[in-house]
């Protein structure tokens, strides 16, 4: 044993050799070096004891891809890398992320605070469809910290918000919406699927756990569905009796308590041994392939995105048929300052604009689009648009919707790859064409 | 709460110390070269953790010997507990601290006093166990220390074991892994 390695001399590697390296070593047995699919849903045990050792947690492996697969593992690893936590569970999509997130903690009876301008879908999977469990979602204005104190109430379990909310250029302010979760000894939660790890990574800022929809600019090309969550490893479960599932002894295993026997991978360990298991929304691992070929070109991407963004959202603030446009990269937009401390002066490709005519125009816009394609998905390589009053947040009441920025006027922009003034030409006759049209039929 | 994982409980002197790091390779080299382990705190309950961490151990090829007072004379997963290590008619390469903080003061003492008879090179704290004043004793006596980590995590970090629940392995590398069966 030598003393030259009492120093530490590994210094962390940086963003992009993560988003090639992280999680994906050469597969041992063959030598392959790009991640291999592993398209199987078993796997063979040694013996009789190694098995029992599995199923009680005591060693490392694969059982049933339900729980765990070699490819959504390399993916896990490497958002895990990526976002700076100690562990990550990837699943079906971004709504399989959050209900598994609020599973391992939530009781009948439970609520958390949400924000009030989350992504649509959001909102009514916590305000609709988790009332089923008898989870309360309370969606407050987190932008005001008192608001946000005020809503504490003792069965509290969680705050929730988008570290760069879809649709509306909306910027969390992280560190206070920590503080104020740590001092009622809570959770932030962060879905931090619109800025990405490149443009934020919320542990940073407090947050101690991370939702994502992979789907989106992880993935990158618009081809897979999926979702993940990620843990800090630094949230104490056992400071007070709120977190019950991960301290008290589990009964489906043979009464451990997974804070204690696991330590900083018990949330990790939870969601993929139980709620995995239990609650079934597994990834496939032809998805998980695709979105490790996605996150290994993030950073490129996304310094693309945003700057095509800004040039677009510049337009369109100039734009005569353009009543206003939500781009916090704007000057004088109210989450700058935020977004220039959050984002590291990047503000993301996802924006909204008003158009002058309301909800008629704004639908008119859209389907006047020939290049930008008009669907409901954000992140791609392709320039997207949606009238999310029609779509997205359809769902949701007038009130609603005005307060997540997606009233009648509201046309949501995800500006993708393609040249900066194809995609300025396409909206700009998309605008003129959508107002003649209207013009016409008010005739 | 754990009382191993409880921060208050880390390091007496110091209750808010600065988290430990460690070289990959300090920790390859260590368990790469250890083959017999003494695990204080073993317990014969099949579901507590350091259970776990004893059957992990012994999958991977090393022996440990089960050192607890309260269950000597029993056999643990086909090892004799011994009450102490001076009790353990083993050569030791490697004492495994499985009990809290303070317990770690007296444990290392122990250990102290038999490294020489029983070769015992590597003092290791396991995870949430962290004894600054007693890890100086050990290296002031020519130990290896390392604190506030689980040899078993260690070990499947290392060898991509950890990575296959999601964990963040920290680990990159081009290089193939050479298989090792356990």
């Amino acid at each position: 044993m030598t003393d030259d390695n009492q120093k530490p001399k590994q210094k962390g590697f940086g963003f992009e050799t993560r988003m090639i390296h992280a999680g994906t070593q050469p597969e041992p047995v063959t030598g392959a070096r790009q991640t291999p699919i592993f398209q199987n849903t078993s796997y063979v045990f040694h013996d009789a004891d190694h098995a029992a050792s599995l199923f009680n947690l005591q060693t490392f492996g694969f059982i049933y891809s339900r729980l765990t697969n070699p490819t959504v593992s390399a993916l896990e690893e490497r958002i895990a890398s990526l976002e700076g936590g100690r562990g990550a569970t990837c699943c079906a999509s971004g709504h399989a992320a959050q209900l598994m997130t609020f599973f391992s903690f939530m009781e009948p009876g439970d609520e958390f605070i949400a924000s009030t301008k989350l992504y649509g879908g959001s909102i009514t999977q916590f305000g609709k469809t988790f009332k089923k469990f008898d989870w309360h979602g309370r969606f407050v204005d987190v932008d005001d910290p008192a608001t946000v104190r005020a809503a504490l109430t003792p069965n509290c379990k969680a705050i929730f918000v988008e570290s760069l909310a879809n649709p509306g250029g909306v910027v969390s302010d992280l560190e206070a919406l920590a503080e104020i979760a740590h001092e009622a000894g809570i959770l932030l939660i962060v879905d931090n699927t619109m800025a990405t790890p490149f443009l934020c990574r919320p542990f940073e800022w407090g947050a101690d756990l991370v939702v994502h929809s992979t789907t989106k600019f992880l993935s990158g090309n618009g081809t897979s569905m999926g979702g993940c969550v990620v843990d800090s490893g630094r949230f104490d479960w056992a400071q007070n009796d709120k977190y019950a599932g991960l301290t008290e002894p589990e009964p489906a295993y043979h009464g451990i308590s997974f804070y204690e026997t696991f330590g900083d991978l018990a949330f990790t360990n939870y969601a993929h041994a139980v709620s995995l298991r239990d609650l079934g929304p597994t990834m496939a691992p032809m998805n998980a392939f695709l979105t490790l070929l996605g996150t290994e070109t993030l950073a490129l991407r996304l310094e693309r995105h945003c700057a095509n963004a800004e040039t677009v959202a510049a337009f369109l603030a100039e734009h005569e048929l353009v009543d206003w446009v939500s781009f916090a990269g704007l000057p004088g937009n109210p989450y700058h300052d935020l977004a220039k401390k959050y984002l590291g002066g990047r503000f993301g490709s996802v924006f909204t604009f008003g158009v002058k005519g309301g909800y008629e125009m704004g639908m008119k816009v859209v389907e006047s689009c020939e290049l930008l394609s008009h669907l409901a998905n954000i992140g791609d390589s392709r320039s997207l648009v949606l009238h999310p009053a029609s779509t997205t947040h359809r769902q949701l009441t007038d009130e609603q919707r005005a307060a997540a920025g997606a009233g009648d006027e509201v046309v949501r922009i995800s500006v993708g790859l393609e040249t900066a003034e194809d995609i300025i030409a396409d909206l700009d006759q998309a605008l003129r064409r959508a107002a003649g049209t209207v013009s016409k039929a008010a005739e | 709460m754990p009382e191993s994982l409880n921060p208050e409980s880390l390091n007496p002197e110091s209750p808010n110390p600065e988290p430990l790091v460690y070289d990959d390779r300090k920790i390859r080299s260590i368990l790469g070269d250890v083959r017999t382990i003494a695990m204080v705190g073993a317990s014969p309950t099949w579901n507590r953790p350091s259970y776990f961490a004893m059957k992990y151990m012994q999958a991977k090829g090393y022996r440990v010997i089960p050192v607890n007072p309260r269950a000597a004379g029993q056999d643990i997963l086909g090892e004799r507990v011994y009450a102490t290590l001076a009790d353990a008619p083993h050569r030791i390469d490697m004492v495994q601290i499985f009990r809290n903080s303070d317990a770690a003061g007296p444990i290392t003492d122990e250990a102290l006093a038999v490294a020489e008879e029983k070769g015992i090179r590597v003092l290791w704290m396991q995870l949430g166990v962290r004894n600054d004043a007693a890890a100086a004793r050990a290296e002031a006596a020519g130990l290896d220390v390392v604190m506030d980590r689980c040899p078993k995590i260690e070990f499947g970090r290392l060898n991509s074991e950890l990575s296959w629940g999601g964990f963040n392995s920290g680990v990159i590398t081009s290089k193939r892994a050479r298989l090792r069966f356990g």
